[in-house]
């Protein structure tokens, strides 16, 4: 999409190689930038000048590998240089899961990726057919899945419910439509729709 | 519209730092500590290499016979000439400005307090930091450790016997850094920086002092109690923040031009830019400098932790990218 992009005009094309194939001074890191490191892309978490009075000046990065979601510190002199990596969050639906692949589609352009059990990670937890995510993608190739923060699934497995129990204490298991297992209060019935917080993997409430 | 006219330190903090501005004018008064100001435009640039000057343009006629002038990195040279002009003790609260120093504790122009007691050693100008600085950041604990120790107690190096590449393995194991690099000192700053810097976060103030002879800038040399030479050098560190940075003063003319030198052969070796020396101050100190102590304190810093703010743009008004 990316390319696609690039391709539109010549002005765009010419921002497009700008901004993906350049090389950043250390003195223009800032949150957010993807920057390829050891082969790998890797997103600038927090980035600090550091100098002693009389000292070098160094630029202190905590980077996030993109692939393998570890973070760690890295110490950039002030002449040393980043190579941009080819990174974009993109919004997109997913479709379906052939068994090995979770397929997605931009919902403008109607083109489909497919993201392998890596680059899915625990997101597939929480992935209902036709809901949006946010689709990382690394030279257009899907890097990692980050479901809504909320999503709303159905109850497939859990013992019945307690009549009249809805008051605080107590909970129990519950399966859910996409194969999660969250713990949920214990009037909670088969067949119930729950709002689920994916960051924490928590029930909100019945939806 | 864009916000990026409006102040980004909350007024609230900017009628505290005039609080204090006041209450380090009174202290001053109080010890007879004559206020000064000296140039910020100056002909000549600090020599440090590491700090990298501000030039600008002066035309006694609109576009002719333009003349490189420097913005001051610090008043150290300038006061120093005072000092031997006469003066006794003096202070100054002035911008100072420095290339590319912006960050989370770095503005490119900043505010700095500088003094200077003649007949002081730097033992006694810690006292008189502490003095100061305590009742402003609410700290009466300052504790003091020489930089040797300290590189025994956090890192187990003895910086006697250390060689330059056990410096480099000792750092590569706590930081991911692409360096290579025969420079001791810079080895030193990197651990000091990285390593030793943050875990004085939680020691309250600290004075370091007896810093290697190598990163003895303007600071006289001495022997330490193991018969090393080193600095007559201190920083206070508070909060594991770099705020202040005092000499036993060099007067030893003939030094300073030997000093000078080494700086311009360091720039030469590295590549750095290569700018006129102060041979006023080589001049001032050969006619015949006190023996005195100074030192100087980073003022936006004093600001922000008597604010307990994390960020210099919490206690500037207009920082550099709204300047």
């Amino acid at each position: 999409m990316c390319v696609n992009f690039a391709v539109a005009t010549d002005h765009l094309s010419l921002i497009y190689f700008e901004i993906n194939m350049a090389n950043y001074p250390s003195n223009q890191f800032k949150n957010g930038l993807k920057v390829m490191i050891e082969g790998d892309p890797c997103s600038m978490v927090d980035v600090e000048f550091v100098k002693p009075g009389k000292g070098q000046a160094f630029t202190r990065v905590k980077l996030k590998n993109l692939i393998t979601g570890r973070t760690w510190e890295r110490t950039f002199k002030s002449n040393e240089t980043a190579e941009g990596a080819d990174v974009m969050d993109t919004d997109m639906e997913y479709l379906y899961c052939d068994g090995e692949m979770w397929h997605f589609m931009d919902p403008q352009s109607y083109e489909q990726v497919a993201a392998d059990k890596t680059a899915i990670g625990d997101a597939h937890l929480w992935l209902k057919e036709q809901d949006k995510c946010l689709v990382t993608l690394w030279d257009n190739n899907p890097i990692s899945i980050t479901p809504p923060n909320f999503v709303e699934l159905e109850v497939v497995e859990t013992d019945p419910g307690l009549k009249g129990d809805t008051a605080q204490g107590g909970s129990k298991p519950a399966k859910l439509q996409s194969g999660a297992v969250v713990r949920v209060p214990l009037f909670i019935e088969q067949g119930d729709i729950l709002k689920i917080d994916t960051r924490s993997g928590d029930y909100v409430s019945r939806a | 519209m864009s916000e990026q006219w409006r102040a980004t330190a909350p007024i609230e903090n900017l009628r505290r730092r005039a609080e204090i501005l006041a209450q380090i004018r009174a202290f001053f008064a109080e010890r007879k500590v004559l206020e000064v100001e000296t140039p910020l435009m100056t002909s000549s640039a600090v020599s440090d290499p590491y700090i990298d000057t501000i030039e600008c343009r002066y035309h006694p006629l609109p576009r002719q016979q333009e003349q490189v002038r420097y913005l001051q990195s610090s008043p150290e040279y300038a006061m120093k000439r005072l000092l031997a002009s006469g003066s006794g003790a003096i202070y100054q609260v002035c911008k100072a400005f420095r290339n590319g120093e912006c960050g989370r504790r770095h503005n490119p122009e900043f505010t700095m307090l500088e003094w200077y007691r003649p007949g002081f050693d730097h033992y006694q100008l810690m006292d008189e930091v502490e003095a100061l600085v305590g009742p402003i950041i609410g700290f009466d604990d300052f504790k003091r450790i020489s930089y040797a120790e300290l590189f025994r107690q956090y890192l187990q190096i003895d910086l006697q016997a250390v060689t330059v590449a056990e410096l480099a393995a000792a750092t590569r194991q706590h930081i991911d850094v692409q360096m290579e690099d025969d420079n001791r000192d810079n080895w030193l700053n990197l651990l000091m920086s990285h390593v030793i810097e943050p875990q004085l976060a939680d020691q309250g103030a600290v004075f370091v002092y007896d810093y290697p002879a190598s990163q003895a800038a303007l600071a006289r040399t001495a022997l330490d109690a193991e018969g090393g030479l080193v600095a007559c050098r201190f920083e206070l560190f508070v909060a594991g923040v770099e705020l202040a940075n005092g000499y036993f003063e060099l007067t030893d003319g003939d030094e300073q031009a030997r000093r000078f030198q080494q700086d311009i052969q360091q720039r030469q070796t590295e590549g750095l830019p290569l700018r006129p020396t102060d041979q006023l101050l080589v001049d001032a100190l050969q006619s015949g400098l006190p023996e005195c102590a100074g030192v100087a304190i980073g003022l936006d810093r004093l600001v922000m932790l008597a604010l307990g703010t994390q960020n210099i743009s919490d206690v500037i008004a207009l920082p550099f990218d709204r300047a």
